[in-house]
């Protein structure tokens, strides 16, 4: 039998290669589940835009859709730019923590300030993964890491509240072991305008459960327990993972706004 | 053609040849002395039904640039110096995506903040050899305000017909210069050849033809990757040979195309005692020198770079052949004259005759001088 979800994907560049116990299928999960229930039966109307990193990979080259795969931090610019030329088609950005918050951190605060008509969907795996576990934006505080032996001196970014504070229209923080809670925040994302942005922490079994001594059922576990309601939220962020929605309004979006401009003269 | 004459700027002309030409996105990031093209563009553009935005950064516009180039439109941006450092990431990418961009670089002195909006010279090896890795890209170096509507023009349909990102470097001098420019009813415009669904969209057995580029949100789901790909544009991040191909095929593209590409004036090179190569404000002020010397009777051939890469390296070669000694005038401590040097191959001497600082132009009495000096 054919996987529902199997329409989606390009079928002959599967098996992915992602590493086992790796995050990035559960969080490739919830966002088909959630086009396919958007009432996408193709992904014809997508354009998928990442920059460098493991969650780069999941929309290229795996999505059978039109994937535009360009520098690590600059697919927010990117998918701006195809976006403002080309409005009548979703434009959906796939990326890790350090390629979104890290590197690309500047786009993505500006990105949401201006209310940019895309979706953002960040796979927080808490390290740079791919490069070999080093500390990254939102490594929680004295967590050992490779280029961080002696604990993290840092703390992390909040980047779901950082991006509400900048002005977008939507933004949810889950992690992969909430699947129907992930799912229904991109399906409502893919619903609205403007700029949105959906999180997803996600466990890195081979850098981050080494690190934790967990193996990857346990470290999926470690997320699932760590994560507290928002409102409920005591203690820093990396001891404790405040999940829920973080902004909900319904501003006109970057488009609408420009469209007005070209209109008035 | 039909043709109106208008006073402009040199960035007005650019920026009007850019709209001649078809573009219809702009995004960029205030820069001095490249700003007024982006001013000009943030007032026409809307009218037009094309986009404009500031970007956060000229990483960000760049970027900017490429996605709106692969939905469609006909992109281009305007910086300087240090803006034009951060465009070279972005123009990697797009040399190695294939993806039509114009990127004007008005030159200012550097190294670092420099002298902010004082003319410079000194970006040229930057403009070719900027990014890492093996490539190669179009540069155009305009004169004039004239030059700068022709040459904008010239920049986005190579870039479209090509698909390779075109640096149109200018300089200060000449971007704020202003002067009578003949602006046609209508321009030639260059299409990108359209991907049909057959053929690879990455690859092409003659390397002088871009591959045709497919268009996004119709189905053809495009694999458009800066990392190494085949022709269908799948990544291989270790086949040896797939990496050769793509690279030479690339570097080839723009190489083999040097003769069509050279945009190069020759003044009184038959009969020339001495030459002088330039390019940018220092060939006008070469052209003066000229006349000057005219009246002394003395015989000096100029040869203009409008096309800076591929180096038109024929007039150049043919130059060093008459004349006694060549002499190349530049606001920098010295680029272009390793190129004449190089192609000249010992046929005669070469002078640099370098001036940077100030923004001071190089005047043809300065040129003139040297001139006289090595006859």
């Amino acid at each position: 039998m054919r996987h529902p979800l199997a329409p989606y994907l390009r079928e002959e560049v599967l098996p992915g290669p992602f590493c086992p116990g790796c995050g990035n299928g559960l969080v490739l999960g919830a966002l088909l589940r959630a086009v396919a229930r958007a009432g996408y039966t193709s992904l014809r109307d997508f354009v998928f835009v990442s920059g460098i990193g493991c969650a780069a990979w999941i929309p290229s080259p795996h999505l059978k859709a039109d994937t535009l795969h360009v520098a690590h931090g600059r697919a927010i610019p990117t998918a701006i730019g195809v976006k403002l030329h080309r409005p009548e088609l979703q434009v959906v950005v796939v990326g890790g923590d350090g390629d979104l918050a890290g590197i690309g951190g500047g786009h993505l605060v500006h990105a949401a300030r201006r209310n940019a008509d895309l979706l953002v969907l960040m796979v927080n795996n808490l390290v740079y993964g791919m490069t070999g576990g080093q500390v990254g934006p939102a490594t929680p505080h004295g967590l050992p890491t490779s280029t961080t032996p002696y604990g993290n001196p840092e703390r992390p970014l909040d980047t779901s509240a950082v991006v509400a504070a900048a002005g977008a229209n939507y933004a949810a923080r889950w992690t992969a072991a909430h699947g129907k809670a992930l799912e229904e925040a991109i399906l409502t994302a893919l619903g609205r305008r403007g700029f949105r942005f959906v999180e997803a922490l996600s466990p890195c079994p081979g850098r981050l459960g080494g690190r934790l001594k967990l193996e990857p059922a346990p470290l999926l576990r470690w997320l699932r327990d760590q994560a507290v309601p928002r409102d409920e939220a005591v203690g820093t962020l990396g001891e404790r993972f405040p999940v829920g929605v973080y902004a909900d309004r319904d501003e006109p979006g970057l488009v609408e706004v420009l469209r007005g401009q070209r209109v008035e003269r | 053609m039909p043709s109106q004459e208008r006073f402009l700027s040199g960035n007005l002309a650019l920026a009007e040849g850019a709209l001649a030409a078809g573009v219809d996105f702009y995004a960029g990031y205030p820069i001095t002395p490249s700003s007024e093209i982006m001013e000009h563009l943030a007032r026409e553009l809307p009218k037009r039904g094309g986009t404009f935005l500031q970007a956060e950064d000229e990483i960000a516009s760049v970027f900017m640039l490429i996605g709106a180039s692969w939905a469609g439109a006909r992109a281009l941006t305007a910086t300087s110096g240090p803006g034009f450092s951060l465009m070279q990431e972005g123009l990697g990418i797009a040399v190695m995506t294939e993806t039509p961009l114009v990127v004007v670089d008005v030159m200012r002195l550097g190294p670092g903040t420099g002298q902010a909006s004082k003319a410079g010279q000194g970006d040229l090896m930057q403009a070719r050899w900027g990014r890492h890795g093996d490539q190669h890209l179009v540069v155009y170096a305009p004169t004039s305000a004239q030059d700068c509507f022709d040459l904008a023009v010239r920049a986005v349909n190579t870039a479209e017909r090509l698909r390779v990102p075109v640096v149109l470097l200018s300089d200060e001098l000449v971007a704020h210069t202003w002067e009578r420019v003949r602006v046609p009813e209508r321009v030639e415009r260059a299409e990108r050849t359209p991907f049909l669904g057959k053929g690879p969209p990455f690859h092409s057995d003659d390397p002088r033809v871009a591959p045709p580029m497919p268009a996004l949100g119709e189905g053809h789901g495009v694999l458009m990757t800066g990392s190494t790909h085949d022709g269908r544009g799948r990544r291989f991040t270790s086949d040896p040979a797939v990496h050769r191909t793509l690279v030479t095929r690339l570097w080839d593209k723009v190489h083999l195309h040097r003769d069509d590409l050279a945009v190069v004036e020759e003044h009184g090179v038959e009969g020339a005692e001495v030459g002088v190569v330039a390019y940018g404000s220092a060939a006008r002020a070469a052209l003066g020198a000229r006349e000057l010397l005219q009246a002394e009777g003395v015989r000096l051939g100029v040869v203009v770079l409008k096309t800076l890469w591929p180096l038109p390296e024929g007039p150049i070669r043919r130059l060093a052949e008459r004349v006694r000694a060549i002499v190349v005038p530049e606001l920098s401590l010295g680029q272009l004259v390793l190129d004449v040097e190089r192609v000249a191959a010992g046929r005669c001497p070469v002078h640099l005759l370098s001036k940077v600082g100030g923004g001071v132009p190089l005047y043809p009495s300065e040129i003139a001088a040297q001139v006289r000096e090595v006859r």
